[in-house]
């Protein structure tokens, strides 16, 4: 690979009390790649993305993007304007349309005027399939449009690099189609995405790599190919034929 | 009947000027409670330990005490220690501190009603913590914030009758005046209680329409 990584995370570590969460963690993202993280649960996955635009402080290690250095940067704002974050539980602004929670991160962060803060969040919206739902609030969509809300309020502020953290896990069978569609357009206009899923379809058809972690540590990463079919550790094996017993392939 | 009523009409002017005593008995108190109530807040979610003990302490005193014992302490017994209130600010003294402490309470309550999944939202969108609190935090807070606070209103307005215990001339002892002098004390403490009434209903029907107004659709309350 000639072109330095879009982020580069470096030995990263995190122990929240005497629970170790992360024990040194690297791993690197091209501009234009989707990697996904699979692992139990509890085993820091959410804690690296956390890391990432720096909701959790790590305790040490290194994370570039591109070339600022973020746990060590003093102006964490201005990093997570380019880093879009995606939860599990939305996280949309209950009390704001539909339109204005695109519009918020444009109007009052990006300081741009309300016209084009309002063509720019338009667009998002019916990219991500939800022209026509600007002036609903969020308490009125169901949980896959509110997830794709969230989707185009961080698309909105013209991310390098979008986080998805169980973007799926809070959602009934029937709606995580949805935005797992969005998600992959998102791929496929090649957009740099870090996701954290359960989703095998998904991370099978989608992702450049998968990433395992367990307890911690990455046990095993390759393209999903390598994964699925000939994965180095029998934990990795173990694993993924226990999830996709669980979830199925279809739903990517 | 008849003469009762020309009685009150009479009494008007009166009971009147001691509504409006009452009225800035009312706003006084309400502001002193809501500002140190807003202070207390801060300070019990935010502050350290001692700040949080002193707070505690503060809102367990100030919530065990009888208003008029608090009231009568202020006037009667801080001369004592050499300081001095008229009857007006000792009312306002005495019953804004009790304000205080449920305000503090209803703050505290309206802060923790806004999820940390908000703020955190906030947060990776690129806001600062005084951007989260002005543009996510507060407009939800405001709407948790009202129906308590309609209903604190509401005892405050109808507390200030104690002020009559150390003499200040407010709705209540501008009735018992009039009362002394027709002595007519049902037609008067029904018109004193009527106004009351329509101090206290008004303004909570009021602040019921405004939650209604900023009631965010799609949600339960």
């Amino acid at each position: 690979m000639p072109d330095k990584p879009l982020l580069e995370i470096k030995n990263l570590k995190k122990s929240f009390g005497d629970n170790l969460v992360l024990d040194g963690i690297s791993f690197s993202l091209n501009g234009g790649e989707t990697k996904v993280i699979i692992g139990p649960s509890g085993t820091g996955k959410s804690t690296i993305l956390k890391s990432i635009n720096r909701l959790v402080e790590p305790d040490d290690g290194e994370i570039w993007l591109e070339d600022t250095e973020i746990i060590s940067c003093r102006h964490i704002n201005a990093i997570r304007q380019q880093i879009g974050y995606v939860f599990q539980d939305f996280g949309l602004f209950h009390h704001l349309t539909v339109l204005k929670n695109v519009m918020i991160g444009l109007t009052r962060v990006k300081k741009i005027p309300k016209e084009e803060a309002m063509k720019k969040a338009r667009y998002q919206l019916d990219r991500v399939g939800l022209s026509g739902t600007e002036h609903q609030y969020p308490a009125q969509l169901s949980g896959g449009q509110k997830q794709r809300v969230a989707i185009a309020r961080a698309l909105a502020m013209e991310p390098k690099l979008m986080l998805f953290d169980e973007p799926t896990s809070a959602l009934d069978p029937e709606l995580i189609g949805e935005v797992l569609t969005v998600m992959k357009e998102l791929a496929d206009s090649k957009m740099t995405m870090l996701v954290v899923t359960h989703e095998m379809g998904f991370a099978r058809s989608v992702s450049d790599e998968i990433i395992f972690i367990e307890k911690g540590s990455i046990v095993e990463q390759g393209p999903p190919e390598k994964m699925f079919r000939h994965p180095v550790h029998d934990r990795t094996k173990e694993f993924l034929f226990k999830l996709e017993d669980l979830y199925g392939e279809g739903s990517g | 009947m008849l003469a009762s009523l020309e009685l009150i009409q009479k009494s008007l002017p009166a009971l009147m000027e001691g509504t409006f005593v009452t009225i800035r008995l009312t706003l006084l108190i309400l502001a002193m409670g809501l500002v140190l109530g807003l202070v207390f807040a801060f300070g019990q979610t935010y502050g350290n330990r001692l700040v949080r003990l002193l707070v505690g302490i503060y809102d367990r005193v100030f919530r065990s005490i009888p208003e008029l014992v608090l009231l009568l302490l202020v006037y009667y017994g801080m001369p004592a220690l050499g300081i001095r209130f008229r009857p007006f600010d000792a009312a306002v003294v005495a019953l804004g501190l009790r304000a205080a402490a449920y305000m503090a309470q209803i703050f505290r309550g309206t802060f923790m009603s806004v999820g940390s999944d908000q703020l955190t939202a906030a947060y990776s969108l690129g806001m600062g913590e005084f951007k989260a609190f002005i543009h996510v935090i507060f407009p939800q807070a405001i709407r948790a914030f009202i129906p308590p606070f309609a209903n604190e209103y509401a005892i405050i307005l109808k507390d200030t009758s104690l002020a009559y215990a150390v003499g200040v001339v407010e709705l209540l002892r501008q009735g018992q005046y009039i009362i002394a002098v027709e002595y007519n004390p049902l037609a008067i403490f029904l018109a004193i209680a009527g106004i009351y009434f329509i101090l206290t209903f008004g303004v909570t029907r009021l602040l019921k329409r405004l939650e209604k107004k900023l009631k965010i659709p799609g949600m339960g309350v």
